[in-house]
């Protein structure tokens, strides 16, 4: 006897990985971009004054 | 082209880019699968479960695209020596790695019902997992190789160009060797399938297309920013240790 199976499980589950791994991963580029930006304007920003201060 | 691998013109390009191919992917994205789940019509044998079809396809496609963009960045990498190719390569390889990981959990979720088994070690299976270790062993690589020296970053790029060798086998497999994974349904010029089902799918692949493109921007700016603020504080270290020496 073949088995009845609810074939929404199956689709609702894929649509969750597609969508959810790639909201995720909007999220953590996005993020991982802005973080990485802010860190290298702050390392600027601080070498401005220490270049600043090697001139003299 | 040549211009675009300059990193300050490349920026001025990527800050408007990045939020636009995300925002009007995911947008164009939600309109498809929503138009897939809730509007598409089910298919006659297959019922229901051809709605994973708007999933697994795209992210078949952007699984293959992400390690085409690999190679083609990598040959841009050892032939024209271009500074944001590797940085291009890079990024590209988490975004493909994800994608050929959905592609394979998808169309398992979708062969249980369809075929009733979730997996078969077919061709077109098998040579989409051997791309995920590709993947894998891409990002191992540059990761061992992200602070060597010119040689460390010729190997990645010659392992993304190797790699490419797999791609042609993913899209053969099917004709090449007995499986239970249909013949291709799009080819140039035609389709086998109804515009029912084909115009939501050319729809969703738009969309997610364009959120690879800008995932991968969103990480080569993060790379770049990084590689920028490494040099900056290894130069402003340099100094501090001439100062020493000088005193």
């Amino acid at each position: 006897m073949r088995e009845a199976i609810d074939p929404w499980i199956f689709v609702y589950a894929a649509y969750a990985i597609g969508v959810g791994g790639t909201a995720l991963m909007i999220g953590w580029s996005w993020l991982a971009m802005r973080r990485a930006e802010a860190r290298r304007d702050k390392v600027r920003q601080g070498g401005v004054r220490q270049g600043g201060a090697r001139g003299k | 082209m040549h211009g675009f691998a300059n990193p300050a013109r490349f920026l001025r390009l990527a800050r408007w880019l990045t939020p636009l191919l995300l925002l009007g992917g995911t947008v164009i994205t939600a309109v498809a699968l929503g138009w897939g789940l809730f509007f598409a019509p089910a298919e006659s044998l297959q019922g229901e479960t051809v709605r994973i079809l708007y999933i697994h396809v795209p992210a078949a496609w952007l699984g293959m695209a992400g390690w085409m963009a690999i190679a083609a960045a990598s040959l841009a990498e050892l032939v024209w020596r271009h500074p944001l190719a590797a940085i291009a390569a890079r990024a590209a390889a988490a975004p493909g790695a994800f994608y050929t990981a959905a592609c394979l959990v998808t169309g398992s979720l979708w062969g249980r019902p369809a075929w009733g088994t979730w997996w078969v070690w077919d061709g077109r299976l098998t040579s989409m997992l051997v791309l995920l270790f590709l993947y894998f062993g891409y990002i191992a690589l540059a990761q061992a190789s992200e602070n060597d020296d010119v040689g460390g970053w010729r190997v990645t790029a010659i392992f993304g160009l190797v790699g490419a060798v797999n791609i042609p086998i993913i899209h053969y497999s099917v004709l090449w060797w007995n499986s239970l994974h249909q013949p291709p349904s799009i080819t140039m010029g035609k389709s086998a399938m109804a515009p029912d089902f084909l115009v939501p799918l050319l729809v969703a692949t738009l969309g997610f297309s364009l959120i690879l493109g800008g995932v991968v921007l969103a990480r080569m700016r993060a790379i770049l920013a990084d590689m920028q603020a490494e040099a900056r504080l290894r130069r402003k270290a340099m100094a501090a240790s001439d100062v020493e020496a000088e005193a």
